[in-house]
């Protein structure tokens, strides 16, 4: 901005680096609002993201009291409800956990755990945030626009997508790609930040082998997105162009109420194959931070060095490029040479290895630890148990001979929402509980997060358990209303009211947790600079929290990994990153 | 030139091998790439997101070039002109193709002038160079006006597969907003180079840093990738 000034007479020296200076801001707006500090821009990324997902979690409501009790809810009709569900699930996938990943976490914790004073170009960082929120902005305005949002499911395959028997045909899914489009741009702007961060601003003695896994997860979901999204942003700008221009890149020759629209000779298959290069990958981008954070907060709770660190940051990079080879098994039923599923299916099956190497380390890191119950503890052991129940399901839907029966059934539903919904909000939960302390000065509190443990953690399983018995019995998924179907016995009527009682009530933990979140911004028990004794550097800042620079006069110098808890012949049963001596443990590359 | 520098250096023997230079870096701690600037490492790195993007726009038309059951209009025959009485096919391309590759001729010259720190040529070859994207464009914005004016639509066209003009529009028209946003950023460089920002660290506007001459060779690194780009969409889509 123009009225800046830099480093003139700030208390902070400049950054080591000669590349950036640090911005030093001079009023309240460009403090806390236009704010460059990557902290800032993480809690500005972080509750943007919760208060959306605050909506998607109204809108999941609605989804379950209509599926439970057909009819109950008057205003929900066949055209609200599709429009319930996609808005549900691309909330949820997008716009809450890729931006509170990413942007939340990636920002708070990326220039921390790496002794840095900021991102490399915080400029760049902060229009990274306000293009999200604009992106957000769009897409709520969708729900005012007339005809409301769009109902194509959260996976907008045309020639449906843009046919007027879709809901939101007029102005919901011009919004909601425009909301996409914007999005891509404004996570590249933070991407190259994180990345840059990542391979380029470390503090000395920082070697890529000694950096936390959290960082590992973030770094390497960072790169995916980057080479994942411009795949949804091109098939946005061409479905755009195919419902605002009319060209035909996916529409093919369509008749529509007996009129033959002007359409000719697109691919609808293409949009499938661009939709889920980027689909896949997305998977990865939300659960690769999961595993980093999850293998810390395990670390740190068990009193006890991540086993086999160098299998792990392995098994995240061979899984990030994994990813981007098993795009097809998402379109088993479009239609494709056999050869293709064979080599989809193997692909698919393959990263069940490094995923394993994961579930195995976490577990062996918890073997004999000095194991903490602490309400991150607990949400991590959640997580491995959730992960690892929705990776066994992804066992099944991976081959196409059993896929291709269940497709489109809850068995579906129940499987993402294990792997990639529950299993990293849980993770995400935990991360808060660990790092609010941190962020705020103060703890959460104990008992309404227990509240909040078990709530989520039983009452997840107690939803989507019996989901997948659902999807077996043949229950499609996507279904408005499934009364009366001959091939649907009528006791599933029963288990979905159940499952519909359930959801509510979890819901209802979440706003414990949002209530959590505030009221212990005040009343929570100070927490001081290191409540957890853990090891990272994040924790051995000057001043809790942070201040604008991070680290006050001298940033630290790293002299060991991440990891050394309960290291025998310590004073303490913790060694900070930071501190000076040899190491006992393995020694970094 | 600074290009040419390694043969000064020791000779090959006894230099690290490339490999064992690589392992070194990445093990280093504070920086993987030794040599490059945060700019710099950013610029690299949004290049190649920018590859998936064109990437994804290529393989898109190739594969409704390829389902459509229409045949595909020739493109040696819509892209030719009529230039005193001869029908010349793609002659029009031919020129921008020449001009673009041209500039990035001129911005590589900026390059090494600005790090002789040579003011003015640098900042004189930089309006060149922008003036050369200009021209491509304007030309670009020729070729629209005649397909337009022959029936070329988004939406169809008189010769042959619909599909045709919506990639022609868009791969086109995505990638001549690359080469005016270069445009806009050389004239806003060059006339901070001329001004001499880099040589007083006068602060930028929206960003508060100080500029130095490095940012010449980032912007380079961006127009010769829009170049690059220029030359598939060349080989792919009008001489396919």
């Amino acid at each position: 901005m123009a009225d800046a000034q830099l480093g003139t007479a700030g208390p902070l020296p400049g950054a080591e680096s000669e590349d950036v200076e640090l911005y030093h801001p001079h009023s309240w707006l460009t403090k806390y609002v236009f704010s460059q500090d990557a902290k800032i821009i993480a809690i500005q990324y972080a509750s943007t993201a919760l208060a959306i997902g605050l909506v998607a979690l109204v809108l999941s409501w609605l989804v379950r009291l209509q599926l439970g009790f057909p009819g109950a809810i008057s205003f929900i009709g066949p055209k609200e409800y599709y429009q319930l569900i996609t808005m549900h699930g691309m909330i949820m996938v997008i716009y809450l956990l890729t931006a509170l990943f990413l942007g939340g976490f990636g920002n708070y914790l990326i220039p921390l755990m790496l002794g840095a004073r900021d991102m490399v170009f915080p400029y760049v960082n902060m229009l990274s945030y306000w293009i999200y929120l604009l992106a957000v902005l769009v897409l709520v305005a969708s729900f005012f626009a007339p005809g409301g949002p769009t109902g194509a499911g959260w996976t907008l395959y045309p020639p449906q997508a843009i046919l007027s028997g879709t809901p939101g045909q007029e102005w919901g899914i011009v919004l909601m790609l425009l909301s996409l489009i914007l999005f891509i741009i404004g996570f590249t702007m933070g991407g190259v930040n994180y990345v840059v961060t990542v391979l380029q601003a470390r503090a000395p003695g920082m070697t890529l082998m000694r950096m936390p896994l959290t960082i590992w997860g973030i770094f390497t979901a960072t790169i995916l997105a980057l080479l994942a999204f411009p795949a949804l942003f091109v098939g946005a700008v061409m479905m755009l162009l195919d419902r605002l221009l009319g060209t035909s890149f996916f529409m093919p020759a369509i008749v529509e109420a007996g009129q033959r629209l002007r359409y000719n000779g697109g691919s609808p298959i293409l949009f499938q194959h661009l939709f889920w290069f980027f689909g896949h990958p997305e998977v990865y981008i939300v659960a690769l931070p999961a595993f980093g954070i999850v293998s810390d907060l395990i670390s740190t709770h068990a009193r006890k060095n991540i086993f086999g660190y160098r299998m792990m940051v392995w098994a995240i990079v061979a899984i990030g490029a994994l990813s981007f080879v098993v795009w097809a098994h998402h379109m088993y039923v479009s239609g494709m040479n056999p050869y293709f599923g064979f080599f989809f299916a193997t692909t698919t099956l393959v990263i069940a290895i490094p995923t394993a190497i994961k579930v195995y380390n976490w577990v062996l890191t918890l073997w004999r630890g000095d194991i903490h119950l602490t309400l991150p503890m607990l949400f991590a052991i959640a997580f491995i148990v959730t992960f690892l129940n929705g990776g066994l399901t992804g066992l099944f839907l991976g081959n196409v001979v059993v896929d291709v029966p269940l497709s489109d059934t809850m068995f579906v539903v129940a499987h993402f929402h294990m792997v990639m919904g529950v299993a990293p909000i849980l993770v995400i939960f935990g991360g808060l509980y660990h790092w609010y302390p941190k962020v705020t000065g103060r703890m959460l509190d104990e008992r309404l997060g227990q509240l909040h443990f078990w709530a989520t953690f039983l009452g997840a399983y107690a939803i989507f358990f019996p989901m997948h018995y659902l999807g077996l019995m043949g229950v499609p998924r996507r279904y408005f209303d499934i009364e009366g179907l001959s091939f649907v016995t009528p006791s599933v009527a029963t288990l979905n009211a159940f499952i519909s009682v359930v959801a509510l009530l979890v819901g209802a933990a979440q706003i414990v947790f949002l209530y959590n979140l505030v009221r212990s911004l005040t009343h929570g028990a100070p927490a001081g600079p290191n409540p957890w004794r853990a090891t990272t550097l994040e924790w051995q800042t000057p001043e809790t929290p942070p201040p604008h620079g991070n680290w006050g006069a001298t940033p630290p110098v790293v002299y060991r990994w991440a990891y050394d808890y309960s290291v025998p012949g310590a004073a303490e049963d913790f060694i900070p990153q930071n501190q000076p001596g040899r190491a006992p443990g393995p020694a970094p590359a | 030139m600074t290009g040419f520098a390694f043969r000064s250096v020791a000779p090959a023997e006894t230099r690290p091998s490339q490999w064992r230079r690589l392992s070194r870096e990445w093990s280093a701690d504070r920086q993987a790439f030794g040599g490059a600037s945060w700019r710099k490492a950013m610029m690299w790195i949004f290049l190649l997101s920018d590859t998936f993007v064109f990437g994804c726009f290529l393989l898109s038309y190739m594969t409704v070039r390829m389902s459509t059951t229409v045949p595909w209009p020739n493109p040696s025959e819509v892209f030719a002109l009529e230039i005193g009485g001869t029908k010349m096919p793609l002659i029009l391309i031919a020129i921008m193709t020449f001009v673009l590759i041209s500039s990035s001729g001129t911005m590589a010259m900026a390059v090494a002038f600005g790090y002789r720190r040579d003011r003015v040529r640098t900042a004189l070859l930089m309006i060149v160079t922008a003036l050369l994207g200009a021209t491509f464009v304007g030309m670009q914005a020729f070729e629209w006006t005649k397909l337009i004016h022959e029936g070329v639509r988004p939406w169809g066209n008189p010769w042959g597969a619909d599909q045709f003009g919506s990639s022609f529009f868009m791969i086109t028209g995505f990638h001549g907003t690359h080469v005016t946003i270069g445009v806009i950023l050389l004239a806003v460089v060059a006339r901070k180079v001329w001004r001499g920002d880099f040589e007083t660290g006068r602060r930028g506007f929206f960003t508060s840093q100080r500029g130095r001459y490095e940012n010449v060779e980032i912007l380079g690194l961006y127009w010769h990738f829009v170049d690059l780009v220029w030359v598939f969409i060349f080989a792919l889509f009008y001489l396919w």
